[in-house]
């Protein structure tokens, strides 16, 4: 662990790393100087060595003195920091910008000159955090899908959240802002050296606040552009694998086995793995009236979550597939028994009466 | 020819007060509600301290090993509104109560009555809070900030609970306040004038104001959260027309000043005991008074610093950045001041002036790490992490907490009429500073290397310094064991103190009471020349 701050990989949090050391530097010797003249005194003017208190209780003199000298040094130390802070807070001329949008507890990254978007969630599990598994070097810090920049460009976020407040935080690029619900926040950065470079979600969001990491590799411009290229040709693969599968149908093994899958990744953590949920938290799905009821409304909720309550639209985050098989399994799972089959077409049904 | 006071002693003979249970719950004196209040204070002070220890315990190593993260935020949540409002204020409350009519030479409070409802009113209001841990769903667990729409959409049922229980604090708060200023505006002794309130006095003058100012902000705060959650409004739901960030405006205008609240009174005492023990006059009494002042006027301006990363325009971050630094001056003057004291005076080591000596060092390293915040560009770096937690812990811990230890050494003798164990006293003390800056200090580089605040589990590179953290928890809330141990062998079998047990103090407790103080401090108003 290092001991202080980063001086990070940015123009900016170099500039953050100075004055932050600056103003530590002007605390120290304030601090030396002060504390030296007490601990003077403690020595020196102890009863126990015959010290005669002397008569001496004001001076205005002194006393302008240390009003006047310290409001000199906060001047001192206001002009980097507004310049630093002016820097900072021009989001002007970007070279690309990325939305970044927090929910309980995932970030979705979307590229917004191009066909691509995704999710990223904590790749460590839950073995790890219960000490069943051995934790990897990079316990919590670690996400499925990294968001990854170019070196060299300046990138705009714009932060928004889709139920509480979040906060993106990555201390190499010295960027903190809060995403909240139902506005939109900018910050920028831009990178420069490739590399890994990690953080976390930095504003309290409820149960699972601690388990919400930022991950950002940056590439030098080359290998990004490759990269960019192939991800979004995949996206558009996905997209148009997602309509073949409105005319397939998936057996009942087939759906439980993917479903148990995407539950333990995607519900779990509020309605825990026993579906048994967290009593006046998040309501159970065992013997529920949506998982127990009617599909199409058990789908709604899936799909288009609950507006005002935790429960997100899982409708853009999951595939058709994922959908049919998680909706599948929590109506057959922990004593459900309804034997309801849901496949992609039911899913893609219940999305267009929506529309 | 008989004076007032033994007519009033006559009087006081023949007074039938109740007994028992009947005494304390009926009871209009300010030494009584003073004592409640500081035992009540005590209590909520080991309460809170154990959800430390719970937060610690689970933190000691990375994984999830005791509890669950909803209970993790729980006791987040419950440790600080316990430590905020059931210790740290309702101490200060109690020291007021026991020391205002007695620094001013008043037979009691103003307004005796309302004072035994605010102290009465307090252990429902934190009944209430603690029962909620155990509602189905649980307690609050959204932070003692209670964020929107954390806290209005997406909170257990028992936020109802909270709402009512902060409701009943703060006018406890509120009434405690009013009683302060009345008292003092009204019942000083002939010749007491302003400018010669002893400097607790003062200070709790002017926070008895900041109360009366930013209590009704907390309630209008908390009632919106209310009826977001269960009436159907949107004051801070952006799809029904409210604000988010509207919430964190409303909270901190409250909350900024509050963190004065609960530090104003800490320079009075410290104001008090730095002179006793060093036999030296306070240096610069008059502008202990005004930087007091201008502290309070200025904590109205900044409460924005506490939200730089919520997106701001650079003009409003600006104002606050410049602002927030700006109260580094009168703080300034105010150690220095005390410094100026113990210079070339005649320095005594009993264990209120070690207490005393470690509120300046350690407050002002507080108030460094407070500086390095107000900085905004460095600030979005430290907010939210554990930087803040090590700030903050400094200057309500080793500041606030360290000095209510302190009054509580220096006024024991003269509350009780016996003296304490000094060799206890200087244990409970060095116990104590070990383990306070074991404990916070190393939370200073947790944040600057990155962990964020209220996390139930971190990356294993903190998990060296957390275990460290935790094991100065433990010893912390342990030795403070020895000061409740302490305190009783003190009621029950001190040597009795002498008027003045202190060589240096001064004050009219000092000078015209005798130790124990009377059940009502003066039947006659002493002359103040």
């Amino acid at each position: 662990m290092s001991f202080n701050l980063r001086p990070g990989v940015t123009a900016i949090s170099e500039q953050v790393y100075d004055l932050h050391m600056t103003i530590f530097y002007i605390c120290c010797v304030i601090g030396i100087l002060v504390f030296s003249a007490m601990f003077w005194a403690i020595f020196h003017h102890r009863k126990s060595k015959g010290a005669v208190p002397a008569q001496f209780h004001e001076s205005t003199k002194v006393e302008i003195i240390w009003t006047i000298i310290p409001f000199l040094i906060l001047i001192g130390m206001a002009i980097p920091a507004t310049k630093t802070l002016l820097a900072m807070e021009d989001p002007s001329d970007a070279d690309l910008t990325i939305q970044v949008t927090g929910s309980q507890w995932k970030w979705h990254y979307k590229y917004f000159e191009h066909d691509l978007e995704f999710y990223s969630v904590l790749a460590s599990d839950m073995e790890q955090v219960k000490g069943k598994l051995k934790k990897r070097d990079n316990y919590l810090l670690e996400v499925d899908h990294p968001l990854v920049l170019p070196v060299g460009k300046k990138v705009r976020f714009l932060m928004t959240s889709e139920d509480v407040i979040h906060s993106w935080w990555v201390p190499d690029f010295a960027v903190k802002k809060d995403a909240n619900p139902g506005f939109i926040n900018e910050a920028w950065t831009r990178i420069d050296k490739p590399g890994i470079y990690r953080g976390q979600c930095a504003e309290l969001c409820g149960k699972d606040h601690g388990f919400m990491p930022i991950v950002v590799i940056a590439k030098p411009e080359d290998e990004y552009a490759s990269w960019l290229a192939e991800q979004e040709a995949a996206y558009l693969a996905k997209q148009a694998a997602e309509q073949e599968l409105v005319a397939m149908t998936m057996d009942q093994a087939e759906l439980m086995e993917l479903g148990e899958k995407v539950y333990l990744k995607s519900c779990a953590a509020c309605h825990q793995p026993n579906g048994e949920g967290l009593p006046g938290v998040f309501p159970a799905l065992k013997d529920s009236p949506i998982a127990t009821g009617a599909v199409s409304q058990h789908i709604d909720v899936v799909v288009n979550g609950v507006p005002g309550t935790a429960m997100q639209a899982f409708g853009k985050q999951l595939g058709l597939k994922e959908l049919a098989a998680v909706i599948s399994y929590e109506r057959n799972a922990w004593g459900n028994d309804t034997g309801d089959l849901v496949q992609a077409k039911d899913v893609v049904a219940v999305q267009n009466a929506a529309q | 020819m008989s004076t007032m006071s033994e007519l009033h002693a006559e009087h006081e003979e023949h007074h039938h007060a109740p007994r028992g249970l009947m005494r304390w719950v009926l009871t209009t004196n300010h030494k009584d509600i003073g004592s409640m209040y500081l035992w009540f204070s005590f209590t909520m002070f080991i309460v809170g301290g154990a959800m430390a220890m719970v937060i610690r315990a689970e933190l000691f190593q990375p994984g999830l090993q005791l509890v669950d993260p909803n209970f993790f935020n729980q006791m987040t949540t419950v440790h600080g509104l316990i430590m905020v409002f059931g210790a740290v204020m309702p101490a200060f409350t109690g020291l007021a109560n026991w020391l205002i009519p007695m620094m001013i030479g008043a037979p009691d409070m103003a307004l005796p009555r309302m004072n035994n409802w605010s102290f009465w009113i307090l252990p429902f209001a934190f009944s209430m809070l603690l029962a909620s841990l155990f509602m189905e769903g649980g307690g609050p667990n959204f932070g003692w900030t209670f964020y929107a729409p954390l806290s209005t959409k997406y909170s257990p049922d028992s936020t109802a609970l909270f709402v009512f229980a902060i409701h009943i604090m703060g006018i406890s708060s509120i009434m405690g306040a009013i009683n302060v200023i009345v008292t003092i505006m009204n019942l000083r002794a002939p010749g007491m004038t302003y400018m010669k309130l002893p400097l607790f006095v003062w200070t709790w003058f002017i926070t008895a104001f900041l109360l009366i100012a930013v209590m009704p902000v907390l309630a209008g705060a908390v009632t919106m959260v209310l009826t977001d959650k269960y009436f159907g409004t949107s004051f801070f739901d952006a799809a029904g027309g409210g604000d988010p960030v509207l919430f964190q405006h409303i909270f901190w205008f409250f909350g900024h000043p509050e963190v004065y609240i609960m530090i104003l009174p800490s320079f009075g005492i410290i104001s008090a005991i730095i002179p006793a023990f060093s036999r030296k006059k306070l240096f610069g009494y008059s502008s202990m008074v005004y930087a007091t002042a201008s502290i309070a006027g200025l904590s109205f301006l900044v409460w924005a610093h506490h939200m730089f990363t919520t997106g701001m325009p650079v003009q409003a971050e600006l104002f606050f950045m410049y602002c927030t630094m700006l109260i580094s001056v009168p703080t300034g003057v105010k150690v220095f001041n005390w410094v100026a004291t113990m210079w070339r005076g005649s320095i005594t080591f009993e264990t209120p002036m070690l207490f005393a000596i470690a509120f300046i060092v350690l407050f002002t390293i507080g108030g460094f790490s407070g500086l390095m915040l107000a900085i905004t560009p460095v600030d979005f770096q430290y907010h939210d992490t554990y930087f803040v937690v090590a700030h903050f812990h400094y200057v309500l811990v080793t500041g606030a907490v360290f000095s209510i230890m302190a009054a509580a050494y220096y006024w024991l003798p003269k509350w009780t009429g016996k003296m304490y164990d000094e060799g206890l006293g200087r244990l409970h003390f060095w116990c104590s500073l070990i383990s306070v800056n074991v404990l916070f200090f190393p939370m200073h580089f947790l944040g600057l290397s990155g962990m964020p605040r209220r996390i139930p589990d971190y990356a294993l590179q903190f998990a060296d310094v957390n275990a460290i953290v935790s094991i100065g928890g433990f010893a912390f809330g342990l030795s403070q064991f020895i000061f409740l141990y302490m305190v009783i062998k003190c009621i029950r079998s001190g040597e009795p103190a002498p008027a003045k047990p202190w060589e240096g103090s001064e004050g009219l407790e000092w000078d015209a009471l005798p130790s124990p103080a009377p059940y009502h401090s003066f039947s006659t108003p002493p002359e103040v020349k």
